[in-house]
């Protein structure tokens, strides 16, 4: 073997079976020097279960909803929402407009947990395991506000074809609004907490950047692209449900530091702000919901009459806490189940990204700046890393992962 | 740049592709109170057109995002859609673009166009080992989701000879396909 051969041969770290940061199966291979990443190859798909394809041969419209729903468990409000509205594009339609709201409203609520719950994530993965307990114990509150309204903290079942299941009514207002205002007065402390805490900013300034040229290229979405400076959101772009009656701003963190650097500090700036707006829209949707049935179509039997006879197709397409999810639907007269479904979530795209964004980092910070990207794997495997220098394999667990992450934050602070 | 209408845009690829422009409607609809549009742009165009159309996407927006390309199986042929949207970053200003084309099954091939847009390579990855139909150039032939050991030919998304077979599947007593 030539010295030019030996240079070459590479160095295998797995790091994995179980995704780095959020305990989920995705395995990323990283090819290594020293300490340096050079190369990132990713593996999806352990946990593909055919959802497609069962609601093109087993279940009818109205039963893909629940299936939808069961995506993902933190997003079971954004894919049925999506789902709905391309059956009722697809099928001719129109949800009531007070329907639109209360969606709406929903839909915000999981935003405000989804972000909470990765506050506490991202905080675990540097190894600031008070202000995890912090931010979950504040999420327990939204928790709470979504059992009161829907009567169930996960898939919570709100959603049909034309309309909602669940109203909301008057006498369930003051306790939505003792929630917000709960939000609305820790809103500064929190914000002190995340933005301005010496620890979190050493470890998340300059590190994980998504520059906008790549955000673009690369098709990111959601708070990953926004961060990177991208103002994509469909809540502003092209609006849906009780949105297209609000004025929606995509949050970009420039807003608070005057500069978009597209690190994992300003992905965290964007979720805190997106908290924020979540509040301020379900306060205006409790103020403008109109009066009026939640159904198109309250009869059960008629509904699915109506979808079996209907041919056409839609996409349904919906902000979820981590960028558009978008749903594509083909219906064909006569069949009981979609020709068609095919949905996309929004960390299909966002895992593009994941090798640009790794490509010249340590190890010790793979799971924070995975993390920052809010990856989530049922709705879409394991890390291997490489080493050109050496040509050693050797396996890293996660507990391994995070303590180099937990040490790196140790001597930082030393 | 400037944002044409979703009319305009349709008469743009008449003008640019002449006969490979297959037909394009735009499908609107009103939602809740104030009454704004929801609208989707729905283009076909032939094989021969495609890459000809992607390249005048881009020319209409700088970075166009491609969400995902769906695919159909419509018998003898295999429809894919590319679900664009454009005009993004401005309220209420976006517009949704699916791009059709129709592959005959006796040639199931369609060019890459991961030159022009790097973040198409999962969609393309997925509609090769989904529905079989061959992504000409791709720069990463490997499966996306299947894993290994599935088995060469069969499809999971066709509805036809290959799509799955029976014995691959496990069906619970009241729950078989329909």
């Amino acid at each position: 073997m030539t010295v030019e051969e030996k240079k070459k041969a590479t160095y295998t770290i797995p790091i994995g079976p179980i995704h780095p940061a959020l305990k989920e199966p995705i395995r990323l291979a990283l090819t290594v020097d020293g300490e340096e990443i050079v190369d990132v190859d990713i593996f999806a798909g352990q946990v593909h279960r055919g959802i497609e394809w069962l609601g093109m041969n087993r279940n009818n419209a109205i039963q893909n909803i629940y299936l939808a729903e069961r995506i993902c468990g933190i997003c079971n409000i954004c894919h049925p929402f999506a789902y709905v509205m391309a059956v009722e594009q697809a099928a001719g339609i129109t949800p009531p407009a007070r329907a639109d709201y209360i969606r709406t409203i929903t839909a915000e609520m999981e935003r405000i947990h989804s972000h909470l719950l990765w506050a506490g994530v991202a905080a675990h993965e540097i190894g600031f395991d008070t202000i995890f307990y912090l931010a979950w114990r504040v999420r327990e509150e939204i928790m709470d506000l979504i059992e009161y309204v829907t009567g169930n903290r996960v898939t919570k079942a709100m959603f049909q074809i034309g309309g909602v299941r669940r109203d909301i009514t008057e006498e369930q207002f003051p306790r939505i609004r003792q929630s917000l205002d709960y939000y609305k007065s820790i809103f500064n402390q929190l914000k002190k907490v995340f933005l301005d805490d010496k620890t979190i900013q050493m470890r998340t300034r300059n590190v994980g950047i998504l520059k906008k040229e790549d955000a673009l290229k690369l098709l990111a979405v959601g708070p990953a692209a926004r961060a990177s400076g991208v103002p994509k959101d469909v809540r502003q772009d092209q609006p849906y449900a009780a949105y297209a009656d609000l004025d929606i701003k995509a949050m970009i963190p420039d807003m608070v530091t005057g500069t978009v650097v597209g690190d994992v500090y300003d992905r965290i700036i964007v979720r805190l702000l997106e908290v924020k707006q979540s509040i301020e829209i379900i306060e205006q949707c409790l103020e403008k919901m109109p009066p009026g049935p939640i159904l198109a179509q309250p009869k059960i039997a008629v509904l699915l009459k109506t979808l079996t006879k209907a041919e056409g197709e839609g996409i349904g397409r919906a902000e979820a806490p981590r960028g558009e999810v978008i749903h594509y639907v083909r219906m064909e007269a006569g069949r009981e189940t979609l020709a068609t479904w095919k949905v996309r979530a929004p960390t299909y795209v966002n895992l593009i990204s994941v090798s640009t964004i790794l490509k010249g980092m340590q190890i010790a910070d793979v799971p924070i700046t995975f993390a920052s990207l809010d990856p989530c794997m049922s709705c879409t495997n394991r890390v291997v890393v490489t080493d050109r220098a050496v040509g050693r394999k050797s396996v890293v667990d996660y507990e391994e992962l995070h303590r180099l992450s937990v040490e790196k934050t140790k001597e930082l602070l030393q | 740049m400037e944002r044409l209408t979703p009319q305009a845009i349709i008469d743009s690829f008449i003008q640019e592709l002449g006969d490979g422009f297959f037909g394009g409607y735009v499908h609107e609809y009103e939602i809740a109170v104030k009454k704004n549009k929801f609208q989707s742009l729905w283009i076909e165009v032939k094989k021969g057109a495609f890459r000809h159309a992607v390249e005048h996407i881009c020319r209409l927006q700088e970075h166009p995002h491609l969400a995902i390309i769906s695919s159909s199986d419509l018998g003898a042929e295999v429809e894919l859609i590319y679900h664009f949207t454009i005009y993004y970053g401005e309220h209420l200003q976006e517009l949704s673009l699916g791009l059709r084309v129709k592959l005959p099954k006796s040639d199931l091939t369609i060019p890459t166009i991961t030159d022009l847009i790097p973040g198409a390579i999962f969609t393309e990855r997925e509609t090769q080992e989904m529905m079989g139909v061959e992504v000409v150039g791709i720069p990463d032939k490997r499966r996306l989701f299947l894993p290994e050991d599935f088995p060469e030919g069969v499809y999971p998304w066709r509805k036809d000879e290959k799509g799955l077979p029976p014995d691959m599947l496990r069906i619970l007593p009241g729950r078989e396909p329909k």
